[in-house]
């Protein structure tokens, strides 16, 4: 199936939402076991252009609650968001701390332009921990409603500190100004039953749902280092919450760590101007402007309001980049079994799906009526958030399950299970081709039959997972951890290993295939927390548009776009009104890759909420001031060096025969015309070891290149002069570090 | 339900009449001063013929809206329940016709209630409310 071939015609998805299993029976008794360790009172506020000039700390070890201010040099520095996550990260930990310990932290926050309802993807909470799978800070951008329902309660940022001795639950009344830490003895664990129970719990009535967000993870954040948090709002219209993902890097196992049963905040109810910004005509112009442009261009482009960002299935597949078997090859034929229109079809499309309100692109798509086949819910009809693409191709594709049912039930579990769907994919994707190649069998694992769209045995690994048991607690301890534990039981050759787990700096990889593409390379190794395609997704731009032929060009490409994406989490945006939408003349802009007139509406909503006039210089600025800041946070936990920027070289090139002869015709014709050696004759291993080589290298050339771009040394660190450049060097701790490190 | 219609024909698109359909709509529906705060819009066209917006109940806001703020009433007329609407506007930027209004002193939107006052209101009797099948809601 090409992207320009006739989609086949499916049945809509009609769904009796009254036959979904509720789970709000045992509440009354849920409540009653309650018990309030610690209350505070404080008073709400709204923001003021887009600040309320105070955070909200709370140890959960010791129940201290304290309001702190938000100082000029934090918004001067950091803008908010990710930016302040960072910073008080920082001042929290020592290099010495891990992720489970105390002094670690969660912090969550909204962001200045964050809350605005008139601009689709406005609603995102940054949140920001030191990783259980790579010991560096790791952030996640998410939906849901409990950021901005922070914000109008009065807080822009959550620092959430120590480790309770029990179960607890931290409840932020913003119409009430009550904060209370409450044992939560008998709650339920899973995140589409507790927050159902949560939302129904903390509203005092039926239409103070909508006031009401969740943030809480599932069995299995307690049992692997990949948990997730699920932050939920209520859904009148499906009349049942729905659940947004910060899902990489292990936060929800820190949240498990502390103790933390679930946040729950009551906002006030929400209206359009409570972010108070000093020119709401502007935001509501904009945000028309952009409602505008999806009703009229969004079926003819992306068609989110279809599918969400699930569309680019069959487009990933048609270019050799969707992830199939661990990442060894780009595409399968039965990828149409997994294509946008399959999802089209299972999810609810008269319905609006945004993850906050205004949000027009509404990717968020609901599958409604899934009916469970295996485990604890299995006969309970459930509503499923997505799949999203890295779900489609991370669960499905690269695992080699083709069945859109055991998909959906794998994105279900992962969801419900507070696991993160794209990091259980790429090691579920590794543990599958560990069992291909005889390092694991079924002794190794416990009987579980891990073949190649085995989706039973894969959601047997889940549930074990979730249980605590079996081989699922390995498979819970993330690729890299698996690696040495394989390599340490003499199971399969280290270097063999070390070639085919797609992780980097620990994190898994997510779901594009970027063998082919040099900047995109970079774009996962290079980045801060770990191999995500939000820093710096340039596949298209890179390997199909061959928009950026030299090194230069592609450097350029890893400066600019990790800095531009990284103002999203400063401010509270989503990435994707950005450019999975298009308006109609963009094409004849000067950089269309850069959607300029997109980039001229975030810096009118950002001058328009906050009041401070800026221009995309100063916006790169902003970003350059947080991405580097992180960097260094890097090599002060002990990383963030060239070394550790070293990709798994399944991401570079065919490391396997199979690998290469599936695409021999490709590889002997660049190693011809590229490397300038001939084929002819040649066997495979030589071939491979020579595309190896010549790859590897140009990966260090790349490096050279970004990094000179940036403004770190050869080693990958920020100089002294770039710290200067960007107002950094005002702060001793930081310069200390560079300084130390050669910078 | 009931939808407002108008016959292009009889209308003179607000060369004589001074669009007091719209005045009126302005004035007595949403206590606006002049006619750009109408839920209904004239237009003289150069070729000398009349053009209109008018909101003809289609109900493509009540599936866009988030907030489940816009719902029909008992005569199948969309109306917006104020204390629900967030300010989204994404019902203005959904409308296909354009008629779905803001005004800058408000937070929230407005549109046509179907309340007959510019059918009163026209010297020209070209427009009038009908009783029609509500339409089944589609995907937007």
């Amino acid at each position: 199936m090409t992207p320009n071939q006739a989609a086949p015609a499916l049945s809509p998805c009609t769904v009796d939402y009254s036959q979904r299993t509720e789970y709000h029976e045992g509440l009354e008794a849920i409540r009653a076991a309650h018990r309030v360790l610690r209350e505070v009172r404080f008073s709400p506020s709204l923001p003021d252009k887009g600040y309320n000039n105070r955070t909200l700390y709370v140890n959960l070890g010791t129940r201290e609650v304290l309001e702190k201010p938000v100082t000029q040099l934090m918004k001067d520095l950091f803008v908010g968001g990710r930016g302040f996550g960072l910073w008080h990260l920082w001042h929290a930990v020592t290099p010495a701390t891990r992720w489970n310990d105390p002094e670690n932290e969660i912090i969550i926050a909204p962001g200045p332009v964050a809350g605005i309802t008139q601009y689709p993807g406005s609603g995102k909470s940054l949140v920001v921990a030191i990783s259980p799978q790579t010991d560096i800070p790791i952030d996640s951008n998410v939906g849901g409603y409990f950021g901005p329902l922070l914000k109008f309660s009065g807080f822009d940022a959550l620092e959430l500190q120590g480790k309770s001795d029990r179960d607890v639950i931290l409840f932020i009344d913003g119409q009430k100004g009550i904060i209370r830490v409450e044992e939560a003895p008998l709650e339920p664990v899973d995140s589409h039953v507790l927050a159902e129970i949560l939302t129904r719990m903390y509203a005092e009535d039926e239409a103070d749902r909508s006031n009401i967000s969740v943030v809480c993870t599932g069995a299995a954040a307690e049992h692997s280092l990949i948990g997730m948090l699920n932050f939920t709002w209520w859904d009148k219209r499906r009349g049942c919450i729905r659940l947004k993902q910060a899902g990489r890097g292990g936060i929800g196992t820190v949240f498990r760590d502390k103790k933390i049963r679930a946040l729950v905040c009551r906002g006030p109810v929400v209206k359009a101007d409570m972010n108070h910004p000093v020119d709401f005509e502007t935001l509501a112009k904009t945000g028309i402007k952009l409602h505008k442009e999806l009703r009229t261009l969004d079926d003819s482009q992306c068609k989110m309001r279809r599918n969400g960002t699930a569309h680019i299935v069959e487009i990933m597949d048609a270019y050799d980049l969707l992830p199939t078997h661990n990442f060894q090859f780009g595409s399968h034929p039965d990828t149409h079994k997994i294509a946008s229109y399959v999802w089209e079809a299972r999810c609810s499309q008269m319905t609006s799906d945004g993850c906050w309100y205004g949000c027009s692109m509404g990717c968020a798509k609901g599958a409604d009526g899934l009916v469970l086949k295996t485990g604890p819910y299995k006969g309970h009809m459930v509503t499923v958030d997505g799949p999203e693409y890295e779900n489609a191709a991370g669960l499905g594709s690269n695992a080699g399950v083709f069945d859109p049912d055991y998909l959906l039930e794998l994105n279900f579990y992962c969801d419900t299970y507070g696991i993160c769907t794209i990091t259980y994919g790429t090691l579920a994707a590794f543990t599958m081709e560990c069992y291909q190649r005889g390092i694991l069998n079924k002794e190794r694992t416990g009987g579980l039959d891990l073949t190649w769209g085995n989706a039973e045995a894969d959601l047997e690994m889940m549930h074990q997972m979730a249980r605590g048991e079996g081989f699922g607690l390995i498979a819970g301890q993330g690729v890299h951890k698996m690696k040495t534990i394989f390599a340490a039981n003499g199971w399969g050759d280290a270097q063999l290993l070390q070639d085919i787990g797609m992780e980097n700096k620990g994190l898994e990889y997510s779901q594009y295939l970027s063998k082919e593409s040099l900047a995109q390379q970079g774009g996962y190794a290079l980045t801060n927390k770990g191999p995500q395609h939000d820093e710096a997704w340039v596949i298209f731009m890179d390997m199909v548009n061959k928009q950026l032929p030299t090194f230069e060009d592609k450097a350029e490409a890893l400066y600019y776009f990790p800095l531009f994406r990284t103002w999203f989490g400063l401010l509270g945006f989503c990435k994707l009104p950005w450019n999975d939408i298009a308006p109609a003349d963009n094409g004849s802009t000067s950089e269309p890759a850069k959607i300029p007139e997109h980039v001229q509406n975030y810096l009118d909503l950002f001058t328009a909420t906050t009041g401070m006039k800026i221009d995309r210089e100063t916006m790169l600025l902003q970003s350059a001031r947080v991405y580097n800041f992180q960097r260094i946070f890097n090599i002060r936990m002990g990383k963030g060096l060239r070394a550790n920027d070293l990709p798994p070289y399944r991401s570079v090139g065919p490391v396997t025969r199979e690998e290469y002869e599936s695409r021999a015709e490709r590889y002997d014709k660049q190693m011809l015309e590229e490397i300038g050696v001939d084929p002819a004759g040649k066997p495979v291993a030589e071939k491979i070891a020579i595309t190896r080589e010549y790859r590897m290298a140009r990966y260090s050339k790349l490096c050279d290149a970004v990094y000179q771009r940036r403004g770190w040394t050869p080693d990958g660190v920020p100089t002294m002069a770039r710290l200067a450049e960007l107002g950094l060097d005002v702060l001793p701790e930081v310069v200390e570090i560079v300084q130390a490190h050669g910078g | 339900m009931r939808q407002l219609k108008i016959n292009l024909p009889e209308c003179d698109g607000g060369r004589d009449c001074g669009h007091e359909c719209e005045e009126a709509c302005a004035a007595k529906v949403f206590k606006l001063d002049g006619r750009s705060g109408a839920a209904l819009h004239i237009e003289a066209l150069a070729d000398g013929r009349s053009a209109a917006i008018l909101c003809d109940q289609c109900g493509d806001c009540v599936t866009v809206c988030p907030a489940d703020a816009l719902k029909r009433n008992k005569l199948g007329v969309v109306m917006i329940d104020k204390k629900l609407c967030v300010g989204c506007y994404m019902c203005i930027g959904f409308c296909e016709k354009e008629a779905f209004e803001r005004n800058p002193k408000w937070l929230e939107p407005y549109k046509c209630t179907a309340c007959g006052i510019c059918v009163k209101a026209c010297p020209h009797s070209a427009l009038e409310i009908v009783d029609v099948p509500v339409p089944a809601p589609r995907i937007i």
